[in-house]
């Protein structure tokens, strides 16, 4: 792919993104009161993070049942309320543990 | 008059521990940049300018496929809308030291894990407090980002293997807490979910592109969950 195809791809996220964040900080200095809007971009979050980590978590790893034991100890830390670094660090972990013994045991 | 924080070792003490987290994501994205062929100043450069975990994640799948620059444009307009909302939150915590110039300045490091801690200050806060609170961010994302760029292709397999599940292990850290605490987050994340899963596994569906599979889950699952269970305001 040629640089400049990859430049102008970096600009228009960084734009976007950029221009989401600054817009309602400089624009709106005044609450929302549109009862909808605001219920929407709640629940936005959510959403979307819920439609990116299913089902693409099954397939992060190497084999599907290593990524199905991190899911199944992300899930659970996640659970009991274990912050962001704990979480990811432990599935991590989990993944190396189920993959080492599926290596042994082929 | 209302008490401010604008300290700026303060904030900067407050940013660390966010900015431990980016090292081991920003690894991550590093790595998987490399892994699909692009150099590591593409990675660096994506996270100097975006500094965002979900949107660089979808971004770079659709820099690698070629896709239109309005796919890449709306992509990143619905996995990043939250952050419209949290902007929208933060001015209203901002003290009269923030003027509209800091206000373009401090937009740029508005991240999910900043705003969290910048509202979670009792009163309002200040521009020095909040130049403080993304100093840290912004280097362990950037570094990370480097170290997983550089040291990605060194790393074994079964190291890098482990690697693929740290965003998503994050992602379930950032929904599963609200999701337990509220039916309506855990309805809609349910919906998105299913929606998700159904775009993947069925003829015909699966034929969408991963950036729009996104945007309608999200569009359909929230937009549901705001009509069918609108948020309770706090007087």
């Amino acid at each position: 792919m040629p640089t400049w195809k990859i430049i102008s791809y970096i600009a228009v996220m960084a734009l976007v993104t950029y221009l989401i964040r600054m817009l309602p900080l400089t624009l709106f200095t005044k609450k929302i009161e549109n009862h909808f809007v605001r219920s929407f971009l709640f629940y936005v979050p959510y959403a979307v993070l819920g439609a990116m980590t299913f089902p693409s978590i099954l397939f992060s790893t190497d084999y599907f049942w290593s990524a199905l034991v991190g899911t199944g100890v992300a899930l659970i830390l996640a659970f009991c309320n274990r912050g962001l670094l704990t979480v990811a660090l432990s599935a991590c972990g989990a993944v190396y543990i189920t993959e080492l013994l599926l290596r042994i045991l082929q | 008059m209302e008490q401010s924080n604008n300290c700026f070792s303060q904030g900067l003490r407050d940013g660390i521990p966010i900015g431990l987290g980016y090292v081991s994501v920003s690894f991550a994205f590093g790595m998987m940049v490399v892994s699909q062929g692009l150099p590591p100043w593409v990675a660096v450069a994506i996270s100097m300018t975006n500094l965002t975990s979900a949107g660089q994640f979808a971004g770079l799948s659709l820099i690698v496929t070629g896709a239109p620059y309005v796919e890449m444009a709306l992509t990143q307009l619905v996995i990043n809308l939250r952050y419209a909302l949290m902007s929208l939150s933060l001015s209203q915590k901002l003290d009269n030291t923030v003027t509209l110039l800091h206000r373009f300045l401090i937009s740029f490091g508005n991240t999910d894990e900043i705003f969290a801690v910048a509202s979670g200050n009792p009163g309002k806060v200040g521009k020095k407090y909040l130049y403080g609170l993304i100093v840290a961010p912004y280097i362990g994302w950037t570094l990370g980002t480097l170290l997983g760029a550089i040291a990605g292709e060194i790393l074994p397999n079964t190291v890098r293997s482990t690697l693929g599940i740290a965003i998503y292990g994050m992602f379930l850290a950032i929904i599963i807490p609200p999701a337990r605490q509220n039916k309506a987050v855990l309805r809609v994340v349910v919906l998105a979910v299913f929606m998700s899963c159904l775009f993947y596994w069925m003829p015909v569906l699966n034929q969408v592109s991963s950036g729009f599979v996104i945007i309608i889950c999200a569009l359909v699952a929230a937009g549901l969950g705001a009509w069918l269970f609108p948020i309770q305001e706090e007087v």
